[in-house]
This record gives C-alpha cells, structure tokens and sequence, in this order.
C-alpha cells in the first residue's frame, strides 16, 4: 500500500514536473494537472479529466480571503488566493492536499499596489499558474510572487512600485500564463499600460511591450508550439490581437481590430478563435508573415463577459443570460443552442463530452455534449453564506475525477 | 550602531551573538532588493537562509523590515511568515516577548510594527487581541483599527450619556471612514453632531477656473496658464471664452468638490482649482486624493502625482500624496479632467482631498484664505 501511494506520488510529481514545457508542446503528454487559467492550454479543456455526471461534494476548505481565482492543480496539490483586510491589503496563497483538503501551508503578503476595486471583484481576481516547478501568483495590486510548491519563496515583483500608474480603480483580472521559461503578464489600464515577459526562474523582466491605454481585464493565451516557430503568446485587447515570442517580446503577427477586454482566447493547432465581433477565427501565419487570415466571423457566437472553450473540434460560449451555445470550429456553425440557470461570471470549463460550468449563486452543472441538443446532466448546489451575499465568480478546475471550485469563502472539491 | 547593539538597547534586553554575521547579511540581503527584481536572486538565497535559521531570525527580521522599500519588506515578512508556520508546527517556542516588545516600542518602523503584530496573531491569536486593544492611539493607522472596533462593540451596548461619551471615545480614535461613518451615525441618533469635513481634514473652501478644452482627452497633458501662475485677478482664454478664476465650496460631508456646479455639467473639459493650507510647521503630510476623473495635484508647484483615468471609480483616501508642508502659506492646485463619455455614470466631475498625517489624522489650515 505504502509503496503504491510512494510510486503514484513521484508518478505524479513526475508528470507535474512535465506539465511547464507540456502547456506549450504539440505533443503535450497526459497529464492531471491544471496549471493555469481555463487548464492546461488556456482553453478549458482537460486532457484527461472524467467529469462526474452527478458529483457530489468530497471535502471544503475554509478560506482566509475572498477571491474571483481560481485554483491550480499540481500533483497532489491544489493552489488558490484569496486577499483579505479592510482594504483587501491581505494577500494569500495557500495550498491545500488535493485528496482530503488537508490545509499544507500559507503564505501572507501585503499589497503593495493599489486595492480598490469594483465590490464585486476582489484583489485576488486572477488565477495563478505553474510552470510544472514554480507557481506564480498575481494580484490586482500588481504584486507578483513566486513559490515553490513547498512554499519557499522564490523572487517577488511590486510592479506597481516598478510602473506607478499602472491599476485600475474597478480592478485588474488578467492571469498570468507560463510559456517555456517566460511567465507573461498584462497589466492594461487606462493611465499605464504595458505586457511583461519575465524570468521564471529569476522575475527579472526579458521584456517590456507597451500596450494600448484601455482597461482590459483579458489573458494572455499560449500559441500552441509548432515546429520553426518559437515558443508564442497572444495578447489581445481593445485594438487588436497580437503573437509574441515569449522569450523575446518580438511582436510576431498582429491583428487591428476590436477584440473583447473580458473574453479571452482559444488556440488549437494553428487556429485562433478570437472573442471579436462574437468570435473570429484566425489561421496563424507563417513565419514572416505579419497578419494572421480571417477564417471566419461568427457574430451571433458571443461568450459575452466569460471565456469560451475549445473541445476537440467543437467551440462552446456561455452568455450573461446562460445560453450555451456549440459552434463548430470549422466554420463557425452553431448546432444546437441550450439554456442553463445563470448567470454567469465563471467560464466553461470541459473533458471528453462533458462540460462543468458555476453559476454566481453556485449551482453546479454538467452538461452532457454528445446529446443532440446538449443536455444538463446533473447539478449541485454548493451551500452559500446568504449572510454575506456570497457568490460563486470563479472558472472551475479540473483534474482526474474532481472539480475544484472557490466561492467566497471556501473551496470546494466535487467527485463522484 | 549595528543591529545587535540597537536591538539590544531597543528591547532592553541581551542579544545573541548569532545575530551578527551570516545570519544578520541575509537578513539585509533582503531588504537590498530593488526596482524590476534587482536582487532577486541574492534575495531568494538569503530568504532560504533566513528561514532555515528558525525562530532566532524573527527579531532581526523586525529591526530591518521597514529599512528598505515595500516590495523588501514582504520579503521580510514572508520570511517571518514562513519561520513562525514552521515553529508552530515542530512546536518550537519563538520569541514572542520579545516580538511584543518590539511591536509596542511606537518608534520602529510602521512595516516592523504590523509584521511584529502579525506574527504576534499567527503565533498566538489571543495574546495579539489582548494587546490591540491598547492602540487606541497608536501612530500606525491600520493597527488602531483593531481597537477602535473594540471601542464601538462596547459602545453599543451603553445607552444614553454612558454611550455618547463611548462613542465621543471612539471618534476621537478612529481613523478609517467606515468605522467613523458608524460613529457619527450613532451619534447623530443620540443627538450629537459630528463635524466630518474637521474630523478628517477635508478642504472644502476652494477657487476654481475652466473650462479649458480637454477633447480627446489632450487637455490632460496640456499645461493651461494655472500650471505656470496662479493669479486669481486674472482671466484666461478658455474652451468656450474667457474664464477666470471664481471661488467654490464643498458643502459635501466628505469634502466633494462638484465642478459641474460652478462650471456646469460638461464634457471633454479642464478645471482647476486651488487653495492655501497655512500650516504651524514645516512637516511631512499626506494629501490624500478620491478622484474619478483624470487628474493632477501639485504642492508648492511641485507635481506629486498625476493619473489620466476616468469613471472607474472614486472613494476616500484614493490616491495617498505624500508632501512637505512648508511653515507658513502652502498652495495646493488640483487639476481635473473630464472626458467624453456620455453614459448616466460618467457625470460626475469631482474631486476630494484632505491634509493629514501618515495616521490619517487631520491637519487643519489655521486658516483659509481662498
């Protein structure tokens, strides 16, 4: 017994290690892990998660702080912030068992950036990642830490004491997103805007870009790897879309145009499908070739406030009302249209047929995919502080046979 | 005099020998880092130091938080964090005499007294409830909330003369405009009026001229003539015609300047408006800023700061400018811009600003002349 939990322990650690490189590679191995926003690839799909079809509740953690966040999957643990304090100047990181939600350490810092924010976000808006050795954890103050898994502190950034007007009064949300050995980041306000590769390894900056005065509370999605190209992450904001090379900050195509500040992208192979005018898919251009082709437009697609997912060949959005729509990818055709019990703030997140999405008040839905209409499998209503008005904001993660969601005080592990 | 020996005379109290050398240069490895993560890599080496020494560290961790920037000291304290975490669990006693010690000596550095008192609530919860509600008048701002919270819990259960003057202890005390908001209300309901605008120091006698063109925003980084002279006699071509300078008054509770009054409702438009603060002394301030609308303040003609955003949000104690008041006439200008936007939520052209110190404590001009 003691030796089967030792082996799927380094079996795991083994395949956490893999992960980093994983999130940028075509032929990414399979892996539990969910490192990032929206999982493995920024597109809400888990290569390997089974997906209860009526889950049920396996353990809760309290938590310190409220926080839109969401939680990372590495190995055997599970990441989360949370920010606390009057003026939510209590940063937190704390890691949690993924099997029974035993607490395993906590890590308090102070902002040292800005605090305010609209009330129904909060400083800990944006999801860490991992890089498969580290995990990086941003705030809307602009504070930037990175740890490793045991909770040793590794390098720490003030960026707002870096880039002094940079924030936003409503708050910032952009995740950061790990690409080979480049964490990058946008901070996009009005006053002080500007995109960040920086060292994973040491948190000193490879490069700076400044980026367009507009709030913009996207993230940054990693291109998928293909051979002669380098490693490449798209940004996207009010003006446009562009590829970067994440080692670089060499701008390697770009898009004018009006890409959602909210929804960000999906990319699967050598297509990009973009939240613009509902959503446009992009081909990626060669190398050498400054702007990507406008594969197609599909107005009526709107993913509204959340990000869209990406199964397969099969591109889901979730509107403010609750509508989940399946498009297809080749052309932008929508099959079937379902209505779900919103709203939403969360985005979809999905494996194999099955997609979990969270509404505010936290019920819980699986939607089975392969119907051919698509219907609800099975809900879950997570028990809510009505005292507090607590809501349930944050994109689920998935991982194995669990689904990690944060409300306002507490994570939640759902299992068969 | 190095650490040990000022430690020593701080705390009254010996100090091991351990603190000097390898122990006491990662402690201040810590505190070197500097802008765009200079230092990172000497500091993560250090911080791995600093922690693997255990519960001897944590002193010294607090006689150098606070000697560097504030990006330095969560290196600090995330190294005290880790260390007491570490100490709790092995269930290795820590030095909290004298962590108590250090955090109730009011001349160490704000940053050393909130890790000494967060340490002090991760170690021992009950021990640091007790002493916070000593800090009723403590200089640091965020460790008087604790008290002040104390002070109104046991307010609320008196009554009549008995909870006028609980409450009266309260507001004298309390700070932060939640816990002074429900202050005055109590009060207000016991018959005792609370003069807020006084109480946190708000200026609210102003002159102000525009409006000057700010379409597309351009007006924001154009210097009018009230950057390079402040005559009140004076007129100025403006947006729309001559304008000059006409005085104002806030009447709101929280110091709200309303420029759509004396300007009238308006967009793509610059205001400015100043004042003299007299102050007693020559000192360091605070000019504290809530401001919706893109801006810039200025001291004496310095600049302290300047922000171009709009309609995002506003509220007290937005912006913290810190200044130097001189002895005598101080002349305080607010630039204020507003933009195109024509939404319901993008009326508001309005600004509001108060001098304090460093504990949100008013500074009051000994007298307004604008």
């Amino acid at each position: 017994m003691r030796s089967c939990t030792l082996f799927s322990l380094c079996l795991t650690s083994l395949v956490g290690l893999a992960t980093a490189s994983a999130a940028n590679t075509a032929a990414a191995p399979i892996t539990t892990d969910w490192p990032a926003f929206r999982g493995p690839v920024s597109s809400g799909a888990s290569p390997s998660a089974q997906i209860p079809a009526q889950p049920k509740i396996a353990w809760s953690a309290k938590l310190p702080g409220r926080g839109l966040s969401s939680p990372i999957i590495m190995g055997e643990k599970v990441f989360v912030t949370a920010a606390e304090g009057p003026e939510q100047e209590r940063l937190r990181v704390l890691c949690f068992r993924v099997k029974d939600g035993a607490p395993l350490w906590e890590r308090q810092l102070l902002a040292t950036g800005r605090t305010m924010t609209h009330d129904k976000t909060s400083v800990a808006a944006s999801t860490p990642c991992s890089d498969g050795k580290r995990i990086f954890a941003l705030w809307s103050s602009n504070d930037l830490a990175a740890f490793d898994f045991e909770g040793n502190l590794l390098w720490l950034r003030g960026l707002t004491a870096d880039y002094s007007n940079a924030s936003n009064s409503l708050g910032m949300a952009s995740s950061p997103v790990t690409v080979g050995a480049t964490v990058v980041v946008q901070i996009e306000n009005d006053s002080e805007s500007y995109a960040l590769g920086i060292d994973a390894s040491t948190g000193k900056n490879l490069w700076k870009l400044e980026r367009p005065k507009f709030a913009n509370w996207s993230s940054p999605v990693p291109l998928p790897a293909r051979p002669g190209f380098p490693a490449a992450v798209l940004l996207q904001s009010k003006e446009g879309v562009c590829a970067v090379d994440a080692a670089t900050g060499k701008t390697l195509w770009q898009l004018a145009g009006n890409a959602s500040t909210m929804s960000s992208s999906v990319a699967l192979k050598d297509v990009v499908y973009l939240p613009a005018s509902g959503m446009t898919a992009l081909g990626v251009p060669a190398l050498g070739v400054s702007e990507p082709q406008t594969l197609w437009n599909a107005r009526q697609i709107n993913p509204s406030t959340t990000s869209p997912l990406l199964l397969d060949s099969r591109l889901f959005t979730v509107n403010n009302a609750g509508i989940l729509t399946m498009a297809e990818t080749a052309a932008g055709d929508i099959k079937w249209k379902l209505r779900l019990t919103g709203p939403f703030s969360g985005s979809p997140v999905g494996a194999g047929d099955r997609i979990v999405l969270v509404n505010e008040k936290a019920l819980l839905q699986v939607v089975n995919t392969a119907a051919p209409e698509g219907e609800v499998l099975g809900q879950l209503q997570l028990p809510l502080d009505a005292k507090t008005k607590e809501l349930a904001l944050c994109t689920p993660a998935l991982s194995g046979g669990r689904i990690f969601v944060r409300t306002d005080s507490t994570l939640w592990c759902v299992a068969k | 005099m190095k650490v040990p020996q000022l430690l020593s005379v701080l705390l009254g109290m010996a100090v091991a020998p351990v603190f000097a050398g390898p122990l006491e240069d990662a402690v201040q490895t810590l505190t070197h880092v500097g802008r765009e993560g200079a230092g990172n890599e000497a500091a993560s080496r250090a911080w791995t130091q600093v922690v693997a020494a255990g519960p001897k560290g944590l002193v010294l961790l607090l006689a150098h938080s606070g000697s560097g920037s504030n990006v330095a000291d969560n290196w600090v304290r995330l190294a005290g964090n880790a260390i007491v975490a570490q100490a709790l669990e092995a269930k290795q006693p820590l030095p909290l005499d004298a962590v108590e010690a250090f955090l109730t000596n009011t001349a160490h550095p704000e940053a050393a007294r909130l890790l000494a008192f967060d340490l002090l609530q991760q170690a021992d919860a009950g021990r640091a409830e007790k002493l916070e509600r000593t800090f009723g008048n403590d200089p640091v701002q965020k460790l008087r909330r604790g008290a002040v919270a104390f002070l109104l819990t046991a307010a609320e259960s008196k009554s009549g003369d008995e909870a006028k003057k609980a409450y009266q202890e309260a507001l004298a005390v309390a700070r932060d405009e939640d816990q002074t908001k429900t202050v005055s209300e109590a009060l207000k309901k016991l018959g005792v009026a609370v003069d807020i605008p006084k109480h946190f120091g708000f200026l609210t006698q102003w002159q102000v001229i525009g409006p000057f063109d700010n379409t597309k925003g351009a007006g924001f980084q154009t210097a009018f003539p009230p950057e390079t002279e402040v005559a009140l006699d004076k007129s100025y071509p403006g947006k729309s015609g001559p304008v000059k300078w006409q005085p104002t008054a806030s009447k709101d509770e929280y110091g709200k300047l309303n420029l759509n009054e004396p300007l009238t409702p308006l967009k793509e438009a610059t205001a400015y408006a100043v004042t003299t603060f007299e102050s007693g002394e020559a000192r360091e301030a605070e000019l504290r800023l809530g401001c919706k609308n893109a801006w810039k303040v200025w001291l004496n003609g310095e600049l302290l700061f300047a922000r171009d955003e709009y309609h995002r949000g506003q509220r007290m104690d937005q912006y913290r400018l810190k200044g130097r008041l001189r002895k005598g006439s101080n002349t305080i200008l607010v630039k204020c811009c507003q933009n195109e936007q024509t939404e319901s939520w993008t009326v508001e052209w309005e600004f509001q600003l108060r001098v304090c110190d460093g504990t949100g404590t008013a500074l009051l001009s000994s007298v307004s002349k604008r």
